[in-house]
């Protein structure tokens, strides 16, 4: 097979032309090895290429498969990781200076889970700052471009895993979403992304933004690795106690369910009740994404699903509530940032205080020093309750929002994002204007709720647009059915 | 509108530096963003409770046993700090008086 064939597989196809010996793991590797090499000198995807680490993993792979031995679900499948994740001997900055040259170690458990399952880390992708941004550009490393329009963002802040999948310099990538940081690039590069319900996957060992939202989770060429992927991350971990016990269902089989019956069915969403909260054409949204809601919508009804508005009145606050919760628990979180425990130093020597400030001031870029600034004033003596205690309350009521909408619907459809990429540097200089970017996805995160972005088409300037469907907690399913079924109507 | 003097004490609070230039660009984007956020003051939440945990989970707890998943060697092999009999050297935190 050529190098394009197999770049163009997905990660399901590769993984049974893998263990069918059509292809080996050492092609695999190669294959995108090389396209990485030829494209992301123009994207910047990557920060950290891993040629020798992955070349050798594979040869263990087809040592394996040579010897019939036990194969996991994704022995073979190139995959990169953002930055973000913890691996053992490789360099992990989290898109900061002040982590520059930190080797962990060891990894995260979803990295650990996935070279269990055989998959092979190719790379460790761009991102914003430590998860910080929606645009890609808040990077050390430069800013990651669309593979769409080189002149426009990627999105964020798994920028470089989405631009990856996109450009095919991997078969699936692996992210972290507290605000939309997957969904969003995801819907800006044409790809799918998944946010997990929270708690679905461990967390240990993903430098953390806001712990009472993170999620992490795949960026993937289409619905069903998506699952696939999930499967393999899915499900309770010793290292991080939010992880739950709830048991972790057989995704791909509840696909190849839906698949099977939209291939037998005219209406294979008969049955299934999706809500439009109304708000969604109250913001101020691009008419390209307005239009492509209703397609979306005017097809899933031919599908057999029951579509009809809904309400979520408090859904408009939570960007507000997001840019306090996220600051407050983030500058928290990034004090262990001294400069002495790991990452970069400063040679001033007059007193530890200094010391700190000056490691810090030099190892943090502005975005985060201004979510630092934030967080530390939202928490201050005085001010507790009147940002992140209200902020705590107002989240309660969107919160309960999603659970009345539950009671009557199975799923949420909203456009994934109000715009599709813009320039370059266009909004870098307004911060408030790129926070109001993840207006559409911060309310799951806020709600720990499962929510998928799915390629919808491309506006007027052709670059990709996204939809989303939100499922209630521990749904995914859901979202998987009416995503699987939506995109095989498109093909 | 914060105030000068304010961002430079938040900013010794929070352990950074900035310079004049500085102060005055992140002065004027905090402000703005501080005026977008309040905001909520507008939402009545008399009696509501706040959410930091939205599964459910309460209290999860493990035996109190030692882990060593590192050696002492791994983990300070991640400084860049200067070492002395496997301990990390650092500048005094008390004065000498």
């Amino acid at each position: 097979m050529q190098n394009l064939e197999i770049t163009n597989l997905s990660a399901l196809e590769l993984a049974e032309k893998i263990r069918n010996k059509e292809i080996t793991a050492v092609e695999a590797v190669t294959a995108y090895l090389n396209v990485t090499e030829k494209k992301d000198k123009d994207i910047n995807a990557f920060i950290t290429v891993c040629h020798k680490e992955a070349l050798a993993a594979a040869q263990e792979i087809d040592a394996k498969i040579a010897k019939k031995k036990k194969l996991g679900l994704l022995a073979g499948v190139p995959y990169a990781a953002k930055d973000i994740f913890a691996t053992a001997g490789i360099e992990s900055t989290g898109g900061s200076r002040i982590l520059k040259g930190y080797k962990p170690p060891a990894d995260a458990t979803a990295i650990a889970r996935l070279k269990e399952a055989g998959a092979i880390l190719i790379g460790k992708t761009n991102c914003d700052e430590f998860a910080m941004g929606a645009s890609g550009e808040h990077s050390a490393y430069g800013a990651t471009k669309n593979p769409h329009n080189l002149k426009c963002v990627s999105g964020g802040s798994s920028s470089g895993s989405a631009a990856a999948v996109a450009a095919n310099m991997c078969a699936f990538a692996i992210g972290t979403d507290t605000g939309g940081s997957i969904r969003q690039p995801a819907a800006l590069c044409g790809v799918v992304g998944l946010k997990v319900t929270y708690g679905r996957i461990s967390r240990a060992g993903v430098f953390p933004l806001a712990s009472s939202i993170d999620t992490i989770g795949p960026l993937t060429k289409n619905v069903c690795d998506a699952a696939l992927v999930l499967g393999v991350l899915a499900g309770q971990d010793k290292y991080d106690h939010t992880t739950l016990a709830a048991e972790v269902p057989n995704y791909l089989k509840s696909i190849n369910k839906s698949s099977a019956l939209s291939e037998s069915k005219k209406k294979p969403l008969q049955n299934i009740k999706i809500g439009l909260p109304k708000e969604c054409f109250e913001s101020k949204i691009s008419a390209d994404i307005r239009d492509n809601v209703n397609k979306v919508i005017v097809n899933l009804e031919k599908l057999g699903a029951k579509v009809s508005e809904c309400s979520l009145p408090y859904m408009k606050y939570s960007i507000p509530v997001y840019y306090i919760v996220v600051p407050s628990e983030a500058s928290a979180n990034l004090e262990r940032f001294d400069g002495i425990r790991f990452g970069l130093t400063s040679d001033d020597d007059s007193s530890l205080i200094d010391f700190y400030i000056k490691n810090r001031s030099k190892g943090f870029g502005d975005e985060v020093k201004r979510r630092i600034m934030i967080g530390t004033y939202t928490l201050s003596a005085g001010y507790y309750d009147a940002y992140y205690k209200k902020a705590m309350q107002v989240r309660t009521l969107i919160c309960e929002d999603f659970k009345k909408a539950f009671t009557k619907f199975d799923a949420l459809i909203m456009p994934t994002t109000p715009n599709t990429a813009w320039e370059i540097g266009k909004k870098l200089n307004d911060p408030l204007s790129e926070y109001l970017e993840d207006m559409f996805t911060a309310p799951a995160n806020l709600a720990g709720l499962p929510a998928i972005s799915i390629p919808s088409g491309f506006g007027q300037n052709k670059l990709p647009l996204g939809i989303q469907f939100i499922g209630p907690q521990f749904g995914e399913e859901i979202v998987f059915k009416i995503g699987s079924v939506y995109e095989l109507s498109k093909s | 509108m914060l105030t000068q003097e304010e961002i430079k004490k938040l900013a010794l609070l929070a352990r950074l530096e900035f310079t004049p230039g500085e102060l005055k660009k992140f002065g004027s984007q905090l402000s703005n963003i501080l005026d977008y956020v309040a905001q909520l003051s507008e939402v009545p939440t008399e009696n509501v409770e706040p959410t930091s945990q939205v599964t459910g989970l309460e209290n999860v707890l493990r035996e109190d046993e030692v882990l060593r998943r590192f050696t002492r060697e791994e983990i300070l092999s991640t400084s860049n700090q200067s070492k002395c009999d496997g301990l990390i050297k650092i500048k005094p935190i008390f004065d000498r008086e």
